[in-house]
């Protein structure tokens, strides 16, 4: 049994808007991530999901709580150290337009971290190791590409560069940020086919941050999926069970307003009726739990007053509602 | 809550309101012509809603400009038609669309044709009250003032699920993104136009409130009396809310059917190819496969069928010449490939 490769313990991390306001974007968030494992972070826009995955690569430091490392805190490794996660853990951004250097052509873009960490020597070596990683992520014939510049090929090219740079320093976890959203429909199972394929022989841990359940669900197959509401984690369950199986009344209503491409099942799906339309303000959240406002199940004098706890239960899911935590009391971990 | 759409009967179709025939739009570039749009003929049914799915630079949404004349300026309308048939107790002669002067071109707009757009703040003038751009477009067409416009408003608001008294009086940046889009849909209903076509509508909004626009549309549509034509790319938005499904590829429309027929027995092999690219809730993971290649290249186009380079099926005469769109089994499925009769039992069997 792998250990965790990333442990996030009770993290939270503020931003300043204006003077004496501050926003939680992240709310004392918990997850442990294996190594060779893939979880998705999913969530509707503001719920904290982008800024968790900074926090781990280590673009954003948490304002409270702890990221480890294999084990050690991310803030307090000593130079080598420093140096291994930083290298162990990679990005790959969402806008493959933005994230590649316009003037560096594909080999640059690869070369320059293949020689400045000493993965390889000569010019030869590098050109060789440069071809290797494109034929890796299906670029091919990869000779092709190296004196291409970005603007020179598709989006769904240019994000195989982006997976493939983040290669180049043999990560052992990959975050990857909304790295489908931007490409076409038709070819972005091919590219999270590459990342599957690639996880499986390099052995990755993969965090994969979505707002598409059913691209999660694709993707994380044998992994998990965790759902984020304003900030905090809400419900972690195994890929499939959390989709057939959603807990949370919040992820129930999720997945019942997302429309199928079946006309059959769409048009006869039950939708959950919420409270409320309005997300509230992460200015101004809620007392308690922070879904009650809108949720259907919610108790006075609890769900508006006591914030619930996330709760693990027996079938390897975790919810953070005090509803669903008292019809499950038997099934607690 | 009621959730079965609307059906028209598909052994009558109803009347068109608008018929395309042949339009044919490029974009000029540096490296040469961009052919957004291509030989495209198809109607909008009266009352219907039409889906124009396809990936991002099939040209739909330059499709959808063409309609309502809004194309930038590097746009070249080549060639076709555009003929929209008004209500049939108006009095008035059908329109030719690309003939219009401009004085007749803001008329028909918004009166009889309206567009909602995708980004739904940008659609705002951010300095003005929303009532004061109700009352903006008012007044360009002549139509109702003072009280009764802010009846007529509210009247709408409240169809489209908004508190009329918050959203009256407010700025666009103090609604959020879904009421901004109710909003544009609220405006774009205010002349009781009889065509509707709006681009991307649930496009960058939250699932939440990506339900809640197509709960509203839906409604909209058993109230009200208006054809609907969404351009999008997400293929369950079609499956949810439209009758007919025009599936765009390359600047043509290479498949036309009923929803139903276009998701149980699609014919085009890129129809059945993206079908099965999108994973859904419900899809196990062995069934979902990618289309090979990647979109083709405007300016420098495949010969013959724009989809041979991806195509499983393709043999020299796809390489070669280019299969017109035509009826197949029934005149209301339409379909252009050379082997469509196979299609669907070929690509199963490899």
């Amino acid at each position: 049994m792998p250990g965790p490769m990333i442990e996030l313990k009770n993290i939270s991390r503020s931003f300043h808007v204006k003077r004496n306001t501050y926003i939680q974007a992240v709310d004392n968030v918990s997850l442990s991530i294996n190594e060779g494992e893939i979880v998705c972070l999913v969530g509707e826009s503001g719920c904290g999901k982008t800024t968790t995955g900074r926090m781990i690569v280590g673009l954003l430091n948490p304002t409270k709580g702890q990221i480890l490392y294999r084990g050690r805190d991310i803030l307090h490794l000593d130079k080598a150290e420093q140096k291994e996660y930083r290298l162990g853990v990679q990005l790959v951004h969402q806008d493959p337009y933005a994230s590649l250097n316009p003037s560096f052509t594909i080999f640059d873009t690869m070369a320059a971290p293949l020689k400045r960490h000493g993965h390889t020597h000569n010019d030869a070596e590098t050109r060789q190791r440069v071809i290797e990683l494109l034929e890796m992520v299906d670029l091919t014939p990869a000779a092709d590409f190296l004196d291409k510049y970005p603007h020179q090929l598709s989006g769904g090219q240019r994000q195989r560069v982006s997976v493939a740079r983040a290669l180049t320093v043999n990560p052992s976890f990959i975050v990857a940020d909304e790295a489908v959203s931007m490409v076409d429909v038709s070819i972005r199972i091919s590219l999270l086919n590459t990342l599957l394929r690639l996880k499986e022989k390099m052995g990755l841990a993969v965090l994969f941050i979505t707002h598409d359940l059913a691209l999660a669900k694709y993707f994380a197959w044998e992994g998990r999926i965790g759902v984020m509401y304003l900030g905090r984690m809400i419900e972690v369950a195994p890929a499939r069970q959390l989709v057939e199986k959603p807990q949370h009344p919040y992820t129930q209503a999720l997945l019942s307003a997302i429309p199928e491409a079946d006309p059959d099942v769409t048009r006869h799906k039950r939708h959950i009726q919420l409270r409320s339309m309005d997300l509230p303000s992460l200015l101004n959240l809620p007392k308690g739990c922070t879904f009650h406002p809108r949720c259907p199940l919610w108790e006075v004098g609890l769900c508006d007053t006591v914030e619930p706890e996330l709760t693990h239960f027996k079938d390897g899911s975790a919810v953070a509602c005090h509803v669903i935590s008292r019809q499950r009391e038997g099934e607690r971990q | 809550m009621d959730n079965t759409a609307v059906q028209t009967n598909p052994t009558t179709p109803a009347a068109p309101v608008l018929t395309i025939d042949g339009l044919t739009i490029a974009y000029q570039a540096k490296r040469g012509w961009v052919q957004a749009v291509r030989d495209v003929s198809i109607d909008i049914r009266r009352g219907e809603a039409l889906a124009l799915i396809g990936e991002s630079g099939s040209g739909k949404t330059t499709l959808g400009l063409g309609i309502v004349r809004l194309l930038p300026t590097n746009a070249q309308t080549r060639q076709g038609k555009v003929i929209y048939q008004p209500a049939e107790q108006s009095k008035n002669a059908t329109v030719d669309v690309l003939g219009l002067n401009a004085r007749g071109l803001r008329q028909f707009r918004w009166k009889e044709c309206a567009m909602v757009f995708q980004a739904a703040l940008n659609a705002f003038n951010p300095v003005l009250r929303i009532s004061e751009q109700f009352a903006d477009t008012a007044r360009a067409h002549g139509y109702l003032q003072g009280k009764a416009l802010e009846e007529r408003a509210k009247q709408l608001f409240k169809l489209v699920r908004l508190e009329p008294e918050r959203v009256w009086n407010a700025y666009p940046h103090e609604l959020s993104g879904g009421m901004r889009q109710r909003v544009l849909i609220a405006l774009a209903l205010l002349l009781e136009p009889q065509l509707l076509i709006l681009d991307e509508p649930t496009t960058a909004l939250d699932i939440l409130t990506q339900r809640n626009i197509m709960d509203v549309l839906k409604e909209l549509r058993t109230k009200l009396d208006f054809a609907m034509a969404f351009i999008s790319h997400d293929l369950s938005l079609a499956a949810e809310l439209a009758d007919r499904v025009a599936t765009m590829y390359a600047g043509k429309v290479v498949e036309l059917a009923d929803v139903y027929t276009t998701f149980k027995n699609p014919r085009h092999p890129y129809t059945i190819g993206l079908i099965k690219a999108v994973p859904t809730l419900t899809t196990h993971k062995d069934h979902v496969s990618s289309i090979p290649g990647s979109p083709p290249d405007l300016i420098n186009m495949p010969t013959g069928c724009k989809f041979h380079p991806r195509c499983p099926l393709a043999d020299e005469r796809c390489k070669r010449d280019e299969p017109p769109l035509e009826p197949t089994t029934g005149t209301d499925h339409m379909v252009a490939c050379w082997y469509w009769k196979t299609a669907h039992e070929t690509l199963a069997a490899k």
